[in-house]
């Protein structure tokens, strides 16, 4: 369980960001809901919940998710069944249960780089883009690549509605549990970007092309990483990698 | 802290501690079928409803509840009295410590869903955890109190 000395109801991202950089025991407070099962001691927790950050709408171009939204809001919202699939919907759907999902945000997961989450495989199959306070917008996939999670707030995340075709799928060893691994794939005109979680570090992405695709689902798989924890092997993970990607490409095709 | 809840229609004054959830904040206001389980989000026993959404009251700060409609089992005594009836027909209720959670939800659900199937009423209620009854008898009532086959 972790401690906190002050709790900041912030009133505006700007005061949310001066506190922030205050302390390195500052800290941005999502859902809450995995930050209690460790026991970090905050000194200034700062909450975000008053900014209207809880919001998924679209414009022209993009499809936009504020950082306090809800897994439930997702799962539930129809701008996310209808585009990209129902993908983005979909990752989330087998996360505990509805009143878990109640509680954790988009914002928390996407910017701590989760390792178990099956939410960013979805947003990496897509073109995908953040916006950090200070950092500005950059692609989902350059801000992962980064070790350090930066002292900065995710103001929003933005979907580009391109009319990709996307799937993703999933291996769990039972409803509910955290997935062993998850795959996300998606193709526009041939281009086909794989993504890959719960291996069970960060999700990677790879993109192919249409005319190198079937034999290189092999060498795909070769290129990333899987690690060993109590859920399964990375030789066993490495496996079903082969098998998850070659059943969302069957899909997308 | 000094802050302000609105549980079942009625407001309270409480004092928090920095970073306390609602779960125990609702225990010291004397909820106490607000239950706490499992302690890691797992097993949906502190459920209450916040704005008519079932929510884990373990992992939701107290202060997440300012400006909300939170609602326990006490307000939602006619609900709560018939799915009782019906749950205790299928001999689905044991030891009841997860009821409290669990019946909040299936309200909720019947208020959300309209004639769902059996997979939407799993999906539904997955997260809800009991260890006595296997969940069959509780399903057989959920089905009942719902008005679906």
């Amino acid at each position: 369980m972790f401690t906190i000395k002050q709790h900041l109801m912030a009133q505006s991202i700007e005061e949310g960001y001066e506190t922030l950089v205050k302390n390195r025991n500052n800290l941005i407070l999502g859902g809450t809901a995995f930050l209690r099962l460790g026991n970090k001691n905050i000194n200034i927790g700062i909450d975000l919940s008053n900014l209207e950050l809880d919001y998924i709408r679209e414009d022209e171009n993009n499809i936009e998710i504020g950082p306090m939204t809800t897994f439930r809001s997702i799962e539930t919202n129809k701008l996310l069944k209808e585009n990209f699939d129902g993908i983005v919907a979909e990752s989330v759907e087998e996360i505990v249960g509805i009143q878990l999902r109640s509680v954790i945000t988009a914002g928390a997961t996407v910017a701590s780089k989760y390792g178990f989450s099956d939410f960013i495989t979805a947003l990496l199959s897509l073109d995908t883009h953040i916006e950090l306070y200070k950092g500005g917008v950059m692609s989902l996939e350059t801000y992962l690549a980064e070790e350090k999670v930066p002292k900065d707030i995710l103001v929003r995340i933005i979907i580009k509605k391109d009319g990709k075709k996307a799937a993703f799928k999933t291996m769990r060893n039972s409803k509910s549990d955290y997935a062993i691994l998850n795959c996300a794939v998606s193709n526009l005109g041939g281009e086909y970007r794989i993504a890959v979680g719960a291996r069970p570090g960060r999700a990677v992405v790879k993109i192919i092309n249409n005319d190198e695709l079937m034999n290189n689902i092999e060498a795909v798989v070769d290129e990333m990483k899987f690690g060993t924890n109590m859920r399964a092997s990375g030789e066993y993970r490495k496996m079903i990698a082969k098998v998850l990607i070659r059943r969302c490409i069957e899909e997308v095709k | 802290m000094e802050i302000k809840l609105k549980i079942n229609g009625i407001s309270k004054d409480i004092t928090i501690k920095e970073g306390e959830y609602l779960q125990s904040a609702l225990k010291r206001l004397g909820f106490l079928n607000v239950r706490k389980g499992c302690e890691t989000g797992s097993c949906g026993l502190c459920t209450v409803l916040l704005d008519g959404k079932p929510t884990l009251s373990c992992s939701t700060l107290a202060v997440r509840g300012i400006k909300k409609e939170i609602t326990t089992l006490e307000g939602e005594s006619v609900e709560v009295a018939k799915f009782a009836e019906v749950l205790t027909d299928e001999g689905a209720d044991q030891c009841g410590y997860c009821s409290p959670g669990f019946t909040l939800t299936v309200i909720a659900m019947k208020r959300e869903l309209e004639s769902p199937t059996t997979d939407e009423i799993k999906h539904y209620l997955t997260g809800n955890l009991c260890r006595c009854t296997g969940y069959m008898g509780q399903l057989r009532a959920v089905k009942k109190y719902m008005e679906v086959k």
